[in-house]
């Protein structure tokens, strides 16, 4: 378990001695030799007490991480996981890669966390197979001992010897069979559960240093703005304010740097509130200041009944059209979404002699390391950059704008300071999920095939946020378009030009959130225009059970979340199952008066199909009365958290789908708290729901984004087996419906 | 100086009366467990008791608090609930949790045997934004029935 304990007002993590060397100088290798037991890599320490210390380097935000990659090490070093302690690590390369997004955390590290593990425990057979003169292949490592012929050693007993061995190269680790693994693949125990349920998990204000000062930050109403001049006279007035400060101007891109404006730092956050309250600033809106995200939608609108770029082309959709006996077409539209993660961004900053500590509730402790430094203008390695808990993240808190202001406060306030956002900054001062338009039309021939499928796409990148591009990227289509199985002959994708005018950044499953709604919503109207069963026309569309190939998506390449197609394949046979599995659970084939709607979607390397049931409630509003989720994400390590990931998915998808929406006027963010950026409330959520994780052999995929995307479109098509009313512009609560 | 008794203990502290119970119990007292998600009673993450009752300490003044009885999610001593939630895996995030624990146990010592429709009533004013609602109604019926 990770202790955090506060001595002298230091917050230090208590686990395992090597945690007492300098790290500002201590390399990995000088931490073998001191260190007292074996440690072989970073991730993995066995003491000579038998305490066996195992790191977590990615963030938690609830997805339980941390009750997850340490069992995936113990099960796979043989440890008794009621033995190991669970180490945080801080942000540092030496991890690898810790930015915890992109449902990476398993399905990017499976093999390579499992080979840590398995290093150690070779290691610790070696030195067992030393002291008895027998040959490594006679000994097995389980249950925080090597044994072999009857006899036993336990890790503890084995750590010094074992440590003075030369550590194998990785290549040649072999991992356990799956059959050996006795803890992972199932329900693991939440390790946090608790520390939460009796108040003394730490998330990230609940970091308090000696001296610490409080600061709440004016920022500028709209991206791109300027202070002109400010008076601070009745700030400064308020008890407990100790400093008025302005903020350094951010210059485009923005990219993670802070956003300016006008820092009220003080004793406690209630003064630094009513400084904030009392500050005067006159603000140059700058060049968004026209942004009306009503007027942008209908650019977006024009833009996609116009040609774009090709992104993807098979067949040929024009001539295909011009003989249909019948075209379907349809335009949807979502709008930019906030994070609104339970915890305001929050970060805390000291800087002294020249080194700088760090502690966020960051999903990318390396980039928050990175920001800090550069910040201050110091080499990272006078930066210690710690993880609190995340008080939920959903992408927000991979940005490390917060940081860089907290650093840059530490310094010209001379004292430790935490910076504070409220609610009101976080839905003001997003980087929000990008605002989509699309354009979706389709042939039929006489007897009601499909025979083409035309999807333009017109979208503010995340790019524009790190450079200035004018329009999505041929790659940012492979989040739902072009790698959209369809068994159709004539499939064209474009994407249309779009520029940015407020932060545009990644949530929770990105542009899967639109592209999913558009042709979750979009296959459904084919089904009623061909008069069949939407799930019958869904399998149909998707065609036949086969591993799609990069020339029937009429692609040249696809990044694949970064997997190579030969190891996460698109294989419709997986969508159909969870399709049938889903469709199995809902009882659709039966389903009586009941209005259910489905939808399906890939992405993340996981196969998600989601069912919803919905009915008319005593207002006559829209409610979600059941849901239903199957997904197959492979080798699932976490059945728990994966089930409770999907639960969690079927709610922000239906916050999405009943409320999402952050709107600009004169560049200014109309919504600014939960009064007026609604979601889910637990009278709102599903009377039932029900998830089915398909586990298998096959490699991991991820799991806190894939449910997301099928479940907007999911709620959509019940809808309109309802009502008959095709719901195309969300949030469903602009039409009156919920 | 006002007088504040919080998990049965005595405190004077020197501050603004205006401040809300919040920030007084997080920043003066460093009792962090209590959190801020909204700061206007829209998401029950500062939910604490006073005098037994639920109410969101972000928008109590210290005035109000003043010589009443607070209790914050370290001084809860509801181990069914508590117990519930563990077994059940509620937490995903957990920062919306101690409000959620607090508006539960509140409606627990009022409605020992809560219907669905008492629950999501009572449970209403608290968000969860990882969506862990299913979860939190199963373990509030839990901690009825064990009762």
């Amino acid at each position: 378990m990770l202790r955090r304990e506060f001595v002298g007002g230091l917050l230090v993590v208590v686990a395992g001695r090597a945690l007492a060397v300098d790290r500002f100088k201590t390399s990995d290798e000088q931490l073998q030799k001191h260190s007292e037991g074996l440690r072989p890599n970073v991730f993995v320490h066995v003491a000579s007490d038998g305490k066996v210390t195992l790191v977590n380097h990615r963030s938690e935000m609830g997805q339980g991480v941390r009750s997850t990659i340490p069992a995936l090490l113990a099960d796979e070093l043989g440890a008794d996981p009621a033995r190991i302690e669970i180490e945080q690590a801080d942000g540092d390369k030496k991890y690898g890669d810790q930015d915890t997004d992109g449902s990476n955390s398993i399905r990017g590290e499976y093999e390579d966390l499992r080979r840590a593990a398995a290093t150690a425990r070779e290691m610790l057979i070696a030195a067992a197979a030393r002291k008895w003169h027998v040959s490594v292949a006679s000994l097995t490592a389980h249950d925080h001992a090597v044994w072999g012929g009857g006899r036993s050693l336990g890790f503890g007993e084995l750590a010094d010897a074992a440590g003075k061995l030369p550590v194998p190269e990785p290549g040649s680790v072999k991992l356990r069979p799956r059959s050996e693994m006795k803890h992972v693949f199932r329900d693991l125990p939440l390790v946090d559960a608790r520390a939460i349920a009796t108040g003394t998990a730490k998330f990230g204000a609940d970091v308090r240093l000696d001296g610490m000062l409080i600061a709440v930050i004016a920022r500028p109403p709209v991206v791109g703005g300027k202070v002109i001049r400010f008076d601070d006279s009745k700030a400064l007035a308020v008890p407990g304010v100790k400093k008025v400060l302005r903020m350094p101007e951010p210059t485009p891109p923005y990219k993670f740097q802070q956003w300016g404006g006008v820092a009220v730092v003080a004793t406690n956050t209630w003064a630094a509130l009513r400084g904030r309250e009392r500050l005067q600033i006159e603000w140059d809106h700058g060049p968004n200041a026209a942004y009306d995200s009503d007027r942008y939608a209908n650019e977006l609108s024009q833009a996609v009944h116009q040609p774009g770029h090709v992104a993807r082309k098979v067949g040929d959709v024009d001539a295909a059209l011009a003989r249909a006996a019948k075209t379907v077409e349809a335009e949807y539209h979502v709008p930019h979404l906030a994070h609104v993660s339970m915890e305001p961004p929050v970060a805390i900053v000291r800087f002294d002699d020249g080194k700088c500590e760090v502690w966020s509730a960051t999903q990318n402790p390396q980039a928050a390391r990175t920001q800090a430094a550069e910040t201050l203008g110091i080499d990272e390695s006078r930066v210690i950059s710690h993880v609190t808990f995340l008080g939920g993240a959903f992408g927000r808190k991979s940005k490390s704008d917060f940081v860089a202001e907290a650093a840059h406060l530490a310094r010209e306030a001379k004292a430790p300071v935490r910076v504070q956002w409220t609610r009101e900054d976080d839905l003001r001062h997003d980087y929000y999920n990008a605002v989509n338009t699309q354009l979706l039309t389709a042939a039929l021939d006489a007897s009601g095939k499909v025979t083409a499928w035309r999807q333009r796409t017109a979208f503010p990148p995340i790019a524009t946020t790190f450079s200035d591009v004018k329009g999505p990227s041929a790659g940012d289509l492979q989040q739902g378009v072009t790698d959209l199985p369809l068994a159709i002959p004539n499939v064209r994708a474009e994407t249309c030009d779009a520029s940015a005018h407020v932060r545009v950044g990644w949530l929770r499953s990105v542009y899967n959130i639109f592209h999913g709604f558009s042709a979750g919503s979009f296959m459904d109207e084919l089904a009623h225009a061909r008069g069949k069963d939407p799930r019958e026309n869904l399998l149909e569309l998707f065609g036949p059970t086969r591993v799609v190939t990069l020339e029937e998506l009429g692609v040249d390449k696809l990044r694949n979340y970064g997997a190579p197609l030969e190891k996460h394949p698109i294989d419709t046979g997986r969508l159909h199952n969870v399709i049938e599995r889903v469709t199995a659970m809902a009882r659709w084939s039966d389903r009586g008066g009941r209005a259910l709607g489905l939808a399906a979607h890939r992405s993340f390397l996981t196969y998600v199909a989601v069912v919803v049931s919905v009915k008319k409630n005593s207002l006559g509003k829209i409610a979600v009365d059941e849901a239903w989720l199957a997904a197959d994400a492979g080798t699932v390590v976490n059945l728990e958290r994966a089930r409770s990931q999907m639960e969690g998915a079927l709610i922000f998808g239906m916050s999405h789908a009943f409320y999402g929406g952050a709107t600009m006027k004169a560049g200014v963010t109309e919504q600014s708290n939960f009064d007026t950026y609604r979601l889910v409330r637990m009278p709102d959520a599903p009377r039932a729901l029900r998830v089915e994780i398909v586990q298998s052999d096959l490699p991991p995929g991820g799991i806190g984004e894939p449910g997301v995307p099928p479940v907007a479109p999911a709620i959509a098509n019940a809808i309109f087996a309802l009502t008959g009313q095709r719901i195309r512009r969300l949030p469903l609560m602009l039409a009156g419906v919920v | 100086m006002i007088r504040l008794n919080v998990n049965g203990q005595a405190h004077e502290l020197d501050a603004d009366p205006e401040m809300p119970l919040l920030w007084a119990l997080r920043d003066l007292l460093g009792l962090t467990g209590t959190k801020y998600g909204c700061g206007q009673a829209l998401c029950g993450a500062c939910t604490v008791h006073l005098d037994g009752e639920a109410v969101r300490s972000c928008v109590t003044p210290l005035s109000r608090a003043a010589d009443r009885k607070v209790t914050t999610i370290e001084g809860l001593a509801n181990t069914a609930l508590q117990d519930a939630w563990c077994d059940l895996a509620v937490p995903q995030c957990g920062f919306c949790q101690a409000g959620q624990l607090m508006t539960a146990a509140a409606l627990l010592a009022e409605v020992p045997q809560p219907s669905d429709e008492q629950i999501d009533r009572s449970m209403a004013g608290n968000l969860c934004r990882c969506g862990t609602y299913s979860r939190i109604r199963a373990a509030i019926k839990r901690a009825a029935g064990a009762k």
